[in-house]
């Protein structure tokens, strides 16, 4: 089935995508090109439906396909991780239960040499992006505030601290582009780091400084307790982005293709040279903030229940067995490679990290001052002396 | 050639000082040639500020700069003092080396956050794969009758969080060295300028100068290392920043008094040098520290109590402190009863119980 939205009035990664400047007579106005499309983006229904978009193809029955996989294995992390706080094998857990289509797209969007800046919440993305799965947890496990390299899948820690990372997202960018490479930087975060000065202050500058970076804010309609209507009474999260100087764009967040085809053209257009932009997907956080949240007492259980039908998985499933894209075989290896990784977490996280009380000296400086070599020998001391 | 190149004349008159040789330089002058050299000498060194660009900074530290490396290394940013900082830590992790300005000490207060959340953390979040060589210069401290939130001692925030390393030089020679010390540094660097001293002057031989910051015995000494600015026996005096000069004029009026004063110049508030402090203090067995930030829970408090922790056998007086009162930073009109001055030192120093009442 292809729903047609003809909606063609007001939408920006398009064609004519280059910014214009202030003083331009051609092409289109700031209005036409900045301001996100008047209703988010949709190529597949919640019954799995196609929905035709003039501007954002649908992706090939491979690319989804492809996606489709990491969702499965996506909700499983979720899923998994849920159940290893509750066990007592980690300290905490942001779920993404629900947004699987969001940190899926972001990872799968960026090539080799891109960089992504995650928040604490986009386990999933990080994990997807390639990075071992055990050092993504060593955050929420409490044995390091950060478990990988960030070099090695050009992936930044997750930062905890709202908005902040967006500012260093900038930067790399910026310094790339100084260098003359090729970089795209994608720089995520949810509905409640819009109302940091640190957003504001990071696309403003990427937009001054004309650097390509994607801005993606997740919009999953709390801040722990507080509603996105506490947060802006902005017609959109995307509309904030014509302030800035660049395109703005609202997408189905539970909807992985228009994900994929949004935030891919985006990502394409950065590249090209024609600057940031901001998408802001649509979806809703299933869970709660974290274990430690209760969410009974600010919202209603019906509320999260009208948000079952829309979910990411089921949608992609119904589309994609449509086509006869994924067979009975296809969705039980998917399973299996969903449960592969759901095990390695679990014998990694049952099993003891190694912490090193040394290591609390070490990294603080390149080399430690006189009073960290002290305070170093002290602890060595006390440690020697409760082992004697 | 830019406009702005055309409009401040040729590179060479622009660019901080080509000059060799010896010459009269401003504290001012040689930061701004500390900075030149730095850039000329490593092509990832880029400035980057308020007003840093054409105008060459408030206090013209980057006078020429634009001009002589081009836009793409010395530019103004957005007005945004957090943004200015976060956009550091992104280049910094991608292969460049930011020395950003802070307009002023309180104007880097928007900064805070991603100084102490990620400036100071980051490479110990990631056990060292990310370092983050940046410099953040801060205009700092009193003296020069500026209205509020242009005079803040801002030290106490920086030295208290962990990962930062705080300098604060006092002498044009330092201001030259350290600056170029602190943009090699391998470690993110909060560098104080004591905005009254930019107009000193000392007579210098950069060739000297240049060797020396260049030279594999003596770059980066000045990181970690106080030093003996005056010699004397009597009694130590603890000053950094705009303070040394205050206490060289008190152990000046003093010796027409007849004591010697020993006068340290911390120079490194962190990574602090407990050796050439211990060492003056348990000569002279009694010591005075002085600082223009209020004295509550502050680097001259921290001094105190190392002092007096390593050096309790050869002091024979408590170790005293003259700082600024505990209060917000005075109007111009009133800030002279608030800094450490030569009588105040002097006082303070009269009551090391010299003799047994």
């Amino acid at each position: 089935m292809t729903i047609s939205t003809g909606n063609s009035a007001n939408n920006q990664f398009g064609e004519s995508m280059k910014p214009t400047g202030r003083s331009s007579d051609q092409g289109p106005t700031a209005e036409e090109y900045m301001l996100p499309s008047a209703q988010p983006v949709q190529l597949v229904g919640p019954s799995g439906e196609h929905i035709h978009n003039d501007r954002y193809p649908l992706p090939d029955g491979e690319a989804l396909l492809s996606a489709y996989e990491k969702l499965v294995v996506g909700r499983r992390i979720n899923d998994q991780a849920n159940a290893l706080v509750r066990q007592g094998r980690m300290a905490v857990y942001p779920s993404s239960h629900g947004q699987e289509a969001c940190q899926v797209a972001a990872a799968v969007v960026l090539e080799k040499d891109d960089w992504l800046f995650p928040t604490y919440r986009d386990t999933v993305a990080v994990i997807t992006r390639g990075v071992d799965p055990l050092g993504v947890l060593t955050l929420l496990r409490g044995d390091w505030h950060s478990g990988y390299d960030p070099y090695e899948y050009k992936t930044a820690t997750q930062a905890t601290p709202l908005a902040t990372q967006l500012l260093h997202a900038v930067g790399v960018a910026h310094a790339a582009k100084l260098r003359g490479e090729n970089t795209v930087v994608l720089a995520l975060c949810g509905d409640g780091a819009t109302s940091e000065g640190d957003f504001h202050e990071a696309l403003n500058f990427a937009a001054v400084f004309h650097v390509p970076v994607v801005f993606l804010v997740q919009n999953n309609e709390y801040a722990i307790s507080v509603p996105l209507k506490h947060q802006t009474v902005a017609p959109s999260l995307a509309h904030k982005a014509i302030g800035y100087g660049m395109p703005g764009e609202r997408v189905d967040g539970n909807d992985l293709a228009a994900m994929l085809s949004v935030l891919g053209k985006a990502v394409d257009r950065a590249r090209d040279g024609g600057g940031p932009a901001l998408v802001e997907a649509h979806t809703y956080r299933m869970q709660a903030h974290t274990n430690a949240d209760d969410p009974s007492r600010y919202r209603a259980q019906s509320d999260v229940d009208e948000w079952v039908p829309k979910d990411p998985i089921t949608r992609m499933r119904t589309y994609l067995g449509n086509l006869n894209l994924l067979t009975a075989e296809e969705e039980q290896r998917i399973a299996g490679a969903a449960e592969e990784t759901a095990s390695t977490l679990r014998d990694g996280l049952n099993s003891e990290p190694e912490i090193n009380p040394a290591d609390l000296f070490e990294y603080v400086y390149t080399e430690k001052t006189s009073q960290l070599r002290e305070q170093a020998a002290l602890l060595a001391d006390e440690l020697s002396r409760e082992g004697a | 050639m830019t406009d702005t190149a055309v409009r401040s004349g040729s590179a060479e008159k622009a660019a901080g000082t080509t000059k060799t040789g010896l010459q009269p330089l401003t504290f001012a002058k040689a930061l701004n040639t500390a900075l030149a050299d730095a850039m000329e000498a490593d092509p990832s060194v880029i400035i980057f500020g308020e007003d840093v660009g054409p105008l060459g900074g408030v206090f013209r530290i980057t006078d020429g700069l634009t001009a002589r490396f081009g836009e793409e290394r010395c530019f103004d940013t957005p007005l945004a003092e957090s943004g200015i900082m976060g956009m550091a830590v992104g280049m910094a992790m991608n292969g460049m080396i930011p020395v950003v300005e802070m307009q002023f000490d309180a104007f880097a207060y928007p900064a805070f956050e991603q100084v102490v959340s990620h400036v100071a953390k980051m490479p110990n979040r990631t056990k060292g794969k990310v370092k983050l060589p940046l410099v953040m210069r801060i205009p700092y401290a009193g003296g020069i009758g500026g209205v509020e939130h242009h005079c803040d001692s801002s030290e106490s925030y920086y030295v208290h969080t962990p990962g930062l390393t705080v300098l604060a030089p006092a002498t044009v020679r330092d201001a030259y060295l350290m600056l170029r010390d602190a943009i090699r540094f391998p470690d993110p660097v909060v560098f104080l300028e004591p905005k009254k001293l930019y107009w000193t002057k000392e007579t210098l031989d950069l060739d000297e100068l240049r060797k020396e910051a260049d030279d594999a015995a003596t770059a980066g000494s000045t990181v970690g290392r106080a030093v003996v600015a005056r010699s004397g026996t009597d009694a130590t005096l603890i000053a950094y920043g705009p303070s040394v000069p205050t206490a060289l004029a008190a152990a000046e009026a003093a010796a027409a008094e007849g004591r010697s004063l020993e006068v340290i110049d911390v120079r490194s508030l962190v990574p602090f040098d407990d050796e050439t402090v211990t060492a003056s203090v348990r000569r002279t067995g009694r010591a005075v520290v002085i600082a223009e930030a209020p004295g509550f829970a502050s680097v001259a408090a921290e001094i105190v109590a190392r002092v007096q922790e390593r050096c309790f056998n050869s002091l024979a007086a408590p170790v005293r402190r003259v700082t600024g009162f505990d209060i917000p930073y005075p109007a111009p009109k009133l800030e002279h009863f608030f800094l450490p001055s030569v009588d105040r030192i002097l006082d303070t120093v009269d009551e090391l119980q010299w003799e047994d009442a």
